[in-house]
């Protein structure tokens, strides 16, 4: 690993009415941090916080609300991060009923995606199985939390791509019972959107280029050792532009703008029919494939395990290359993998920096590498010897 | 819960803009405590506002009498037409000292979600303006978000066959500002919006 890339650390973590904990403390050493328990006493509500802050979303909910203590309105996470030879503090206060806030060294900041990129982590968990076998939105949410880690400003960029499909999708809608009569003045609107939809649109499907471009040959060769004698693994790109006729030949900003405007117009009527934007980089899927057949659907159990941990674990390669080595979190994993899954986890773990593992027993976490040990019971966090 | 009558101004005060339900209760507390004469002039100015403003006829601002104070100025510039969303915004060019034309008030911005396209919004009494001689320039001042931009792009395609200069307030850096803490998106506007020197 290059020596100029410094390393992240979450060195202190403070918890109030997040989850089941009231107000929780806790120093975190570098190395491999274990975190045991039962289930249902919070083990994985730790990680998930550390996870929020550098995602701005949990990996298990799609809602902020169940993040929030019962009978609370606000919850807070903060963190002091330590990059290289640096720390920085870092917090956010989950609202019910209004918006979120974040601050850095306690200066509030006026957005808090502002926040992301302060702290770089990769989770691995049960639910990244949906990445390989759920719906395309699991696998562009896969590649949204990796573009935004790696480019704080495509969080943006999103946003505003967002806003924009909303309001063309809304005219569509109204438009399709307006029809005939005045269908040229719906055209005059609706390229208003198209040229904003393009603008962000464009934007967001070269850096998601980019990003596989970079990321492929890292979860392919990750996926190579742990499965060597599986059908390669590989990864492209399927765009929605390349299943129309106009397929950007490449991906240089102003070629995808002239293909995405053709296609807006060539589905004009189809679009005004459906009442629905048809193209545009929120139709976007990664597409994995095992030699010939897709992943999902045709993978086995294991080997969808496989895809998953190889897309997680090349994450954190790109990450650690071009940025700084992220935070490693493996939530409850190690009891779903053979042995030849474990090992290779194992390995990186003791590469890593910084690790969290946690895990229902002491025998599902590679014991030799463990450096601190916390035992969680009822929210009660006590540090002890193996 | 208080009895009727405050109750009722409570929940009214509770509605304006801006105003929660701690900040409704205690303006209906000071009004309660208050001299009744003090009182007598907020009802009448409510009262008055209601009966005595207008929108101006020719630019839409709100106005007390046919025609706004700028439109009946005969000092205004009757060649430059700056276009804004809403009578607010008018106050804030003209703090400015720096626009000596007249404007146009547009009563929002386009926005599908909230179900305003350009036929609810002052866009027809605009264009029926341009058509007049002696417009050359109109200045495009709608908010520099989403749905003003876009409001802009439409103006402004509307306005390109009339053969009239159509211009953007620039967006860029604050004065004042720190180059290190702009955020980028607004420091890229500032790269693209950039001048020769």
């Amino acid at each position: 690993m290059d020596e100029a890339v410094p390393h992240l650390q979450v060195r202190q973590l403070t918890l109030q009415n997040f989850r089941n904990y009231d107000d929780l403390h806790l120093t975190f050493p570098g190395g491999v941090i274990a975190i045991v328990g039962s289930n249902g006493q919070g083990k994985t509500n730790i990680v998930e916080a550390i996870g929020y802050l550098s995602t701005l979303h949990s990996h298990r909910v799609a809602s902020d609300i169940p993040l929030i203590r019962h009978d609370h309105t606000s919850a807070v996470i903060a963190a002091e991060v330590i990059r290289g030879d640096r720390a920085l503090m870092v917090d956010i206060q989950l609202n019910t009923g209004r918006a979120n806030q974040a601050r850095i060294n306690k200066v509030a900041v006026p957005r808090t995606r502002e926040i992301l990129g302060v702290l770089t982590a990769i989770t691995f968990a049960p639910e990244d199985l949906a990445i390989v076998r759920g719906d395309p939105s699991e696998r562009r949410a896969f590649l949204n939390d990796i573009a935004t880690q790696q480019f704080p400003r495509l969080s943006g960029v999103m946003a505003d791509y967002d806003r924009v499909l909303k309001q063309r999708n809304a005219l569509l809608k109204s438009a399709g019972g307006a029809r005939r009569s005045n269908l040229e003045a719906v055209s005059a609107t609706l390229s208003v959107w198209d040229e904003q939809l393009v603008e962000f649109g464009t934007e967001l499907m070269c850096a998601r280029n980019e990003l596989i471009v970079n990321l492929a040959p890292l979860v392919v060769s990750t996926y190579a050792e742990i499965a060597p004698h599986s059908e390669p693994l590989s990864l492209s790109y399927d765009d929605s532009l390349s299943r129309s006729e106009e397929r950007p030949v490449t991906y240089d900003p102003d070629a995808v703008r002239k293909a995405f405007l053709q296609a807006l117009d060539t589905k004009r009527q189809q679009e005004l029919d459906r009442g629905i934007t048809l193209v545009g980089p929120h139709r976007d899927e990664l597409r994995l494939t095992l030699g010939r057949a897709p992943v999902k659907g045709y993978a086995s159990h294991g080997e969808s395990w496989s895809v998953a941990l190889a897309l997680r674990l090349g994450s954190y390669d790109l990450l650690a290359r071009e940025r700084a080595t992220p935070v490693l979190i493996l939530d409850d994993v190690f009891a779903e993998l053979d042995t030849r899954r474990r090992r290779h986890l194992a390995e990186r773990v003791a590469d890593a920096p910084q690790a969290f593992i946690t895990a229902a027993v002491d025998e599902d976490v590679p014991v030799d590498l463990v450096g601190c040990w916390l035992e969680v019971d009822k929210a009660e966090v006590t540090q002890r010897d193996r | 819960m208080y009895e009727g009558v405050i109750q009722d101004l409570i929940d009214e005060l509770g509605r304006l803009p801006g105003v929660g339900p701690k900040g409704a209760q205690r303006i209906a507390f000071y009004i309660l405590a208050a001299d009744p004469q003090d009182v007598q002039r907020l009802t009448d100015a409510l009262r008055i506002v209601k009966e005595k403003v207008r929108f101006c006829s020719i630019c839409g601002n709100v106005s007390q009498e046919e025609l706004c104070l700028i439109c009946s100025d005969p000092k205004r510039l009757l060649t430059m037409i700056c276009v804004v969303e809403e009578s607010k915004d008018v106050v804030a060019i003209e703090r400015t000292r720096e626009f000596k034309g007249r404007y146009h008030v547009l009563g929002g911005a386009i926005s599908p979600i909230d179900g305003i396209g350009p036929d609810d919004l002052r866009i027809r009494e605009l264009l029926a303006r341009l058509a007049d001689d002696g417009i050359t320039e109109v200045i495009l001042a709608t908010d520099p978000n989403l749905e003003g931009e876009a409001t802009a792009t439409y103006l402004a395609r509307m306005i390109a066959p009339l053969g009239i200069a159509v211009s953007r307030l620039a967006s860029g850096l604050p004065v004042g500002g720190d180059l290190e803490y702009a955020d980028e998106v607004t420091l890229g506007r500032a790269f693209e919006g950039r001048r020769l020197v």
